[in-house]
Parts: C-alpha cells; structure tokens; sequence
C-alpha cells in the first residue's frame, strides 16, 4: 500500500520519514476518536433526520436536492438522489453530498421497507452524488459505477474532500469518505430486484469520463444522474460535444418519464431534456465563434452563452467553468 | 489502544487507512516542515531565488487572472510584457509560481531578445485559494515580480483530467493557431508575430492518490518544450503538473526569416514529439 511516488520538479516536495510516522500516528488518534458511526447517531435512523422522498412512480422514490451548492446547512443534499424498492431487494441511487445526507436518506427507506439494501449505484464521481456512500456501508450492498469511477476517485477523491471541508467545515463531513465501486460496469448490465429489473448503462464521456444511467423496466423511468439537468446550469466536466452527442443516445430510450441529477424529481422523457440541450447548444455556438475571431480563454469565459444567463439558477457559479472546459475542447477542431 | 483497534470492524480499518494516506498526502505535500505558515512565499523564494532581491515588477509586466478559479484543472492565466524586447534590456526568463499549489512553480518561459514581445498566456491548475506570482529576470540580471491572488474554485472542481482515456489516446498532437501579427513600432522593423501552440497531454499528477481503490497515477507531465525557427530559440519552457492537461502556451516573435516555426517537446517518460510550421501566418483577425 506505501506506494506514494512523486517525481518533485521541485525540491523541496519530499517525502520524509518522519512525516510518514506522524501522519500514519494521526490517523489512528482520528480514527480512535472520530468513528465513522458518530455522524450517523447524529443525523440517521432512529431519529427524525429522515430525508422527505417522494415516489414518482410505483416503487420508485426520489429525494428532491436543493438548487444550491454543498453548504453545512444543507448537508450537501443538492443532487436529486433516491432508492427503488422491488419485491425482494431494494438499489440505492446516488447517496447524497455527505454520509450524513446519506444516512438522511438511508432511514427513508427503512421508514418503507425492511429489504436489504442490495445495491447502491454512483451515476458519477461528483461529490453530491457519492458521499453519502459510507451511511450504506454496513448494509454490504455492491456498489455499482461506471468502469472509469474508481480512476476519476483516485484522481478527485482527497481534493473534493479538503475542498468541501473548507466548505462545508469538517462537521458537516463527519464520517464522509470515498467508497469506489466494486462492480465496474462497461458493457450494460441488468440486475433484479424481484418485480423489476434495473439497466445500467456506462456512457461516453460527456457530463464526466464515467457517467451511468439507471433505466427501471417495472416503471419505465430513467434516471440519468447529471446527464440531464433542469433549472440549475448544467455544469460540463467532461465534453461539450461528447455530452451532446450521449444526449442524442438517451433520448432514444423509451421512457416515460426521467429523474435528472437536479431540478424537478420527475419530468416527461425525452422533452424534459430541451432546455439543457439548448444551452449547451449556444455554448457550442458561441464558442466557435469566439475561437474563429482568435480570441483568449480569458475573454471568452465572459461572453460565452450570455443569452442564456436569466434561464437557468447558478449560472454565475457555473457558466464561466463551461466556457472554459468547453473552449479548452473546440479550439482543437 | 489496542484493544480498541482490535475492535474496530473492517471497514473502519479501511476507512482508518483511507484517512492516513490522505493524511500522508497532506504531510508530504506541505512546502516545508511545520508549514502551518500562512506566507508560503516568504519559505519558497529563498529556494527559487537565492537571496536575491525582488523588485516591484509593475512598470515590466502585468499578470491577469479570473478572480476566482472557475474550474481548477484550467485556469487561464495572461501576463502582459509592458515594454518590447529591446536589444539593450529584455526579459530573459519568467517563473509562473502558483504558491499553495504541491508543486508551486508552473513553468519557466524563457526568452530571447527575437521574441519581441515577452507577454505569454497559458493555462494552470490551482488547487487552493492562492497567489499567483510571474517573477521576471531581464537581461540586466534584475527580478522583477508581479501577483494576483486566485480564490480556489468550488467543490466539485478538481485539479485532475477531463476525459482521461482521450488524453492519453491523442498524447503527443500538436496544433499552432497563428495570429494576424501587430504592426510593428515604425515601419522599419519586423512586424511581431503572435501564435499559440497547443500540446494535447494528460499532464498528470503522480500526486494524484490511491483511496481504496487501488489506483495509483504516476506523474507524467511535459518538462520541456523548445519553440524555435530561423536557427534561433524564441522560447523555451521547463513546465511542470501545474500546467494544465493538454498544456497550451500563447507567445510572440519575431520572424528570423522564413524558416519554419519548430516546436520540440518533451515528457517525464523521455517520449518527444516534435512538428513544424510554416511562417506565414494563416490570417485570423
């Protein structure tokens, strides 16, 4: 496991022994102290922390996230995450923005139903969607990602925690850790719930490099995590054009009705999805414009997709991120 | 103690190794022992610099960033050369330092007189709020240094790949946007040149960690690249992993005839890709 290697461009980035000691010694004090079920006494079953879901259709419950970004007083409970029940198993889907949320949401479902706890899947590696994952723990489901998960949570994991800290303060983390998936999924997969079956089907890259949509055959809904949002500015972390064209695959499936990663915790499929692909169509447009006349990065993160500023919620926290990733992108074509 | 670790269900030892590890980074990535202090700068310049003094480098060059780092992987930052590339002083090398990065020096771009202009755009990773300092050395030997200070992006931005299977697919790619050149000063002397090389790479982080997963990501980034035309090097840059994926870097020059514009690069793995273009600049208004 001591596999830490770095080759310093600078000298002074080293690794000592003694800072190997004291770091190994802190973890221990902290784990001796801060165990992981002190933040679920706190906020989870037993108590009336129960995260408030709604069943959109038979079996199929979500909980609506805030149009916000993770704060302490939200507990990170801005994605729209939930759980569908089948006869003799119940799969968790995305787990909230910390193990609190997750355990939030962990006791509506033992307000509903006693089924194990089989499956919990991450439809990406965002931190809204994954850090509840630890509430699951000592329910042993398998947890189900896209086959590129556990890379983008190697590479992401200890900075999203330290900037959420920063955030949100350690509290509100408490007991928050990265769990990667120990079922990669590549080529689709299906698994049964008795009553239903669940399709699970990992994308290429668009939203991120390890976007995964969940489609209920009983009920026909699709949940498509973060690759489709409503109201708040869809956020691009992945490809621009990638994500069109992953938009283009999923408004083939033939659901009734879809659950996005934010805004409403239903809506009709496929038109629920005009709106994100009108902005990220003007993005695209605008872009290309911006990169012909040979203008900076700079300069177009202040201009890019404007129109549709009165449109959507966050687009200041988000928009100049998508001009930046998405010009970074078409200025190769 | 014992007793109590004995104690401990499995997944708590996971989650116990997790947090050392994390913790193991934290330690490691400090910039120096009991790095609690605030000024990062004040232990990284003796470093860099020696003892050498710094001036104010405002009548040299102006830095330009967003105020805060809208996505933490690509960060365009802009420095802006104040006066031209004269034969009797210029600047010969400046040093993009990001303090609270884990590897706080970019790059280092250096430059010729044939440059004309030493302003230079390119593209950063910031990991934390941070300041973001271009220190210029003009040929005079004289430090010259400019800052702005960077707010960290929010919580779900990392400093880590977009699409990693792509940037290791296309690794190596190179494309040069071309400039309409700016008039020159009087009509005697050679009009500058302005021209963007883009270099498609991961250029990723070995700090990158291991949580339970099992991955490990060694560091490969770009160290070198040599832009060079007319027998003469324009710039050459040592980069670093705070360079963004697919490492970008916008210059200026001054045609030393019509050679073709070469640019040689090179990786931590030894790979080299090398291409050329040529001079006459495909008209871009």
């Amino acid at each position: 496991m001591n596999t830490f290697h770095y080759t310093a461009p600078n000298k002074r980035m080293r690794l000592s022994a003694p800072s190997v000691f004291i770091a190994l010694a802190l973890s221990v004090v902290v784990c001796l102290h801060a165990p992981l079920s002190r933040s679920q006494e706190r906020c989870g079953a037993g108590n009336a922390l129960e995260a408030s879901v709604e069943e959109i259709a038979s079996g199929v419950y979500v909980r609506a996230g805030v149009t916000a970004t993770m704060t302490a007083d939200n507990a990170g409970a801005i994605a729209n995450v939930g759980f569908i029940i089948g006869t003799e198993a119940i799969a968790v889907i995305d787990t909230g923005g910390s193990a609190c949320d997750g355990s939030r949401l962990r006791a509506a479902i033992r307000a509903r139903s006693q089924l194990p706890i089989k499956f919990v899947i991450n439809t990406h590696m965002h931190p809204d969607h994954v850090f509840g994952n630890a509430a699951f723990v000592a329910d042993g489901p398998t947890f189900i990602g896209h086959h590129n998960l556990a890379r983008a949570l190697a590479a992401r994991g200890a900075h999203y925690l330290e900037a959420n800290r920063d955030i949100m303060g350690a509290a509100a983390l408490a007991g928050t850790e990265i769990i990667a998936p120990g079922l990669p999924v590549e080529d689709p997969i299906e698994i049964a719930l008795g009553g239903t079956t669940l399709e699970i089907v990992a994308h290429p890259t668009g939203h991120t490099d390890n976007d995964l949509t969940v489609f209920d055959r009983r009920t026909r809904t699709l949940w498509t995590g973060d690759l489709v949002f409503l109201e708040h500015l869809p956020v691009v972390d992945g490809s621009l054009k990638g994500w069109l064209a992953v938009m283009d695959a999923l408004k083939k499936i033939p659901a009734l009705r879809a659950v996005p990663g934010h805004g409403p915790v239903s809506v009709p499929w496929p038109r629920g999805v005009a709106d994100q692909e009108r902005y990220l169509a003007v993005l695209v447009e605008d872009l290309r414009g911006l990169i012909a006349t040979g203008r900076s990065m700079n300069d177009a993160i202040a201009v890019a997709a404007e129109s549709e500023r009165d449109k959507w919620l966050l687009f200041d926290e988000f928009n100049a991120r998508n001009a930046s990733v998405g010009f970074a992108e078409l200025e190769w074509e | 103690m014992s007793e109590a670790m004995i104690a401990m269900p499995v997944r708590l030892w996971r989650s116990c190794l997790a947090i050392g590890f994390l913790m193991l980074a934290a330690v490691a990535l400090a910039p120096a022992p009991l790095s609690a202090a605030e000024d990062v700068w004040t232990d990284l310049k003796p470093d860099l610099f020696d003892e050498r003094p710094i001036k104010d480098g405002s009548q040299w060059l102006a830095i330009e960033a967003p105020y805060r780092a809208h996505d933490a992987a690509l960060v365009p930052i802009k420095i802006t050369a104040l006066k031209p590339q004269s034969v009797d002083n210029y600047i010969k090398s400046i040093t993009l330092v990001i303090d609270k990065n884990p590897a706080p020096v970019a790059a280092v771009f250096h430059l010729a007189q044939e440059s004309g202009l030493a302003s230079i755009s390119t593209r950063v990773r910031v990991n934390a709020y941070s300041d973001v300092r271009a220190i210029a050395e003009t040929a005079d030997g004289t430090l010259y240094m400019v800052s702005r200070f960077v707010k960290a992006s929010g919580g779900c931005s990392a400093p880590a790949q977009k699409d990693f299977d792509e940037s290791i697919a296309s690794m190596g790619r190179m494309k040069l946007r071309h400039y309409t050149p700016r008039p020159a000063a009087d009509a005697a002397s050679t009009p500058v040149h302005e021209a963007q090389l883009m270099i498609r790479h991961p250029n990723t982080s070995g700090l990158q960690m291991n949580q339970v997963t099992g991955y490990y990501i060694p560091a490969h980034f770009v160290d070198e690249i040599a832009i060079r035309q007319g027998g003469k090097t324009l710039l050459f840059i040592e980069g670093a992993i705070s360079l963004s994926e697919d490492p970008t870097v916008r210059f200026h020059f001054v045609p030393q005839g019509t050679g073709d514009l070469s640019a040689r690069v090179e990786d931590t793995e030894g790979n080299v890709y090398e291409a050329a273009w040529p001079v006459e600049p495909a008209a871009m208004n």
